[in-house]
């Protein structure tokens, strides 16, 4: 559900909520991305910076320069005159995947939970956008909304002690990414060669949240040559601006 | 310039600053001195800006030798620090001699020790910041804390700025028994009323479970409404997480950027030094206080630093 208003909850006397409804939904998370780019944009003398998430925006603030009913006022203010036409286009961001084997051990496991076949998965798998709504848990990894509820699959009774950086994991209805090699329960259909985080990068993660990405097939070989290019540096990313 | 060589590490001795600031989008903790007051009062000590990065020693146990005469600065938890045996003061500068050795040998009061350095120690900034984060590899030494046989490197070896101390009625006291003033909120409403009268009026002790990312808390469980599991929102410093089994943990430095768990209030900003300085067993009681009465504690804090600040540079 969406808010009429949109709610200001406390987290502490540097920190506030601004919450724009009660679930996932892809309207309250354009709020926050509205919200977050506008505040951005008015450069607020105070704001430290602020924290997207699924359907609230968390804002770290100075209080001894800017009071909390400042700051309040003040997104009011940046709600009332930012309209709809000025929202920027989406950036599509591709993200080449092999898939099956090495580069996705549990392929099968999904396929069979569904009743469908690996390459069924696959083709469903690619065949969605995604909606970047945040990126937490670790740094770099993007929450993606999106997933087809034909190939839902429940996490792995017991989690993997490695799964590799890039892997892309289903857990229920979530999709997502590894950007560094951790443990997890999520179930691996597929990998990218590419780095969805590195700390010596500007921004150090290659996803942002507001914005959308499709998987893209890529075979074993094209795997190991987009590896490389990686690795030296010369790999451009694919990404488009859409409505 | 070499500085310091790590005899011993001690149970966690990282590198720290005030911490990363701008990367919590991307999911990057913000890491930083858990105690902020202890940390800004050492660089000012030795002549540095506040936010130089410097040592933060948890514990007992960490010992180094000096390969450069330097002037540094020992301020938070008493962790019995001595250079070649002879006990050294705290809360003051204080020069070290190549070939002394600095050690920190028992735990008397607090938790965590800053070691300032003058001109700063030099590691690579990640993210605009020294702080080392560990569990996400990056910052201070590659990412980890301290080994034995590590050198530290100082920005520049400045043996020159004047002798300072800290007033005594500056120093705080480290206490067993916590007294921390907290805002309800984000999700208060997610609890009954009983459930935060458990909160507000009991006495909660910090678990062997407590480190630079969170303390769980052990006492009186806090009853939900319905229940403890949320769409996933940001993490504010401070914050009390409740999950399902209805045991509080307070969120630190380290602490992951969002999260699914209710959080049923925020400890302000100035009690977050103490929360630093407490360690298992210690008890603690949480008190409720408006946002006006957190930020005029905040405004008297920030008062006292600066004016610190004067006495330490008239």
């Amino acid at each position: 559900m969406i808010y009429d208003e949109p709610r200001f909850l406390s987290g502490g006397d540097r920190a506030v909520f601004i919450e724009f409804g009660d679930s996932i939904d892809p309207e309250a998370n354009q709020h926050v991305t509205d919200l977050k780019r506008a505040i951005e944009a008015a450069d607020i003398p105070g704001v430290v910076e602020s924290v997207p998430t699924y359907r609230s925006l968390l804002v770290y603030f100075e209080p001894l320069q800017i009071s909390a009913a400042e700051l309040r006022e003040t997104i009011h203010h940046l709600r009332r005159s930012t309209t709809v036409h000025e929202r920027p286009k989406r950036k599509l961001v591709g993200i080449p995947v092999a898939y099956g084997g090495e580069f996705g051990p549990d392929l099968e496991v999904v396929a069979r939970h569904n009743n469908l076949s690996p390459e069924e998965v696959v083709r469903i798998h690619s065949g969605a956008r995604y909606s970047i709504y945040m990126l937490g848990f670790m740094p770099g990894f993007p929450y993606l909304g999106g997933l087809s509820p034909k190939i839902a699959a429940p996490r792995k009774a017991t989690p993997r002690l490695k799964i590799p950086a890039g892997s892309v994991g289903i857990a229920g209805n979530q999709t997502g990414i590894y950007p560094t090699e951790s443990p997890g329960g999520w179930q691996t259909i597929r990998r990218t060669p590419l780095r969805l985080f590195e700390p010596a990068r500007e921004p150090p993660a290659l996803l942002s949240a507001g914005d959308y990405l499709t998987f893209v097939r890529i075979t074993p070989e094209e795997f190991t040559a987009i590896e490389k290019t990686v690795q030296n540096g010369t790999y451009q990313l694919t990404a488009r601006f859409i409505e | 310039m070499d500085i310091f060589e790590v005899v011993q590490p001690g149970p966690l001795t990282t590198v720290q600053d005030l911490g990363r600031t701008g990367y919590q989008q991307y999911g990057v903790p913000t890491s930083g001195a858990l105690d902020d007051y202890a940390y800004r009062l050492g660089n000012l000590l030795v002549g540095n800006d506040e936010g130089a990065a410097s040592l933060e020693i948890t514990l007992f146990g960490c010992q180094l030798r000096a390969l450069q005469d330097s002037l540094i600065a020992i301020t938070g938890a008493d962790l019995a620090p001595a250079v070649n045996g002879n006990p050294a003061p705290a809360w003051e500068s204080l020069l070290i001699k190549r070939g002394q050795l600095l050690s920190f040998s028992q735990l008397r009061k607090g938790c965590r020790a800053y070691l300032a350095v003058a001109g700063g120690l030099n590691v690579p900034e990640v993210m605009k910041s020294a702080s080392t984060c560990v569990r996400a590899g990056i910052g201070g030494l590659n990412g980890r804390p301290l080994r034995k046989g590590d050198v530290l490197k100082a920005k520049a070896a400045d043996t020159s700025a004047k002798a300072a101390r800290i007033p005594a009625k500056y120093v705080p006291a480290y206490s067993n028994d916590l007294a921390l003033r907290v805002i309800l909120g984000p999700q208060d409403d997610y609890f009954t009323d009983k459930g935060i009268s458990t909160f507000l009026n009991s006495e909660y002790t910090v678990s062997a479970q407590a480190d630079r990312m969170g303390y769980r808390l052990e006492g009186p469980v806090i009853q939900h409404r319905t229940g403890a599991d949320i769409v996933s929102d940001g993490i504010p410093l401070g914050a009390i997480q409740v999950p399902g089994d209805g045991l509080p943990i307070i969120l630190l430095a380290d602490r992951q950027t969002t999260g699914g768990y209710t959080k049923i209030a925020t400890i302000i900003s100035v009690d977050i030094p103490k929360v630093a300085q407490a360690k298992p067993g210690d008890s603690i009681k949480f008190q409720q206080v408006k946002g006006a009465q957190a930020v005029a504690l905040r405004q008297k804090y920030e008062l006292q630093i600066e004016a610190i600040k004067s006495l330490l540079r008239p």
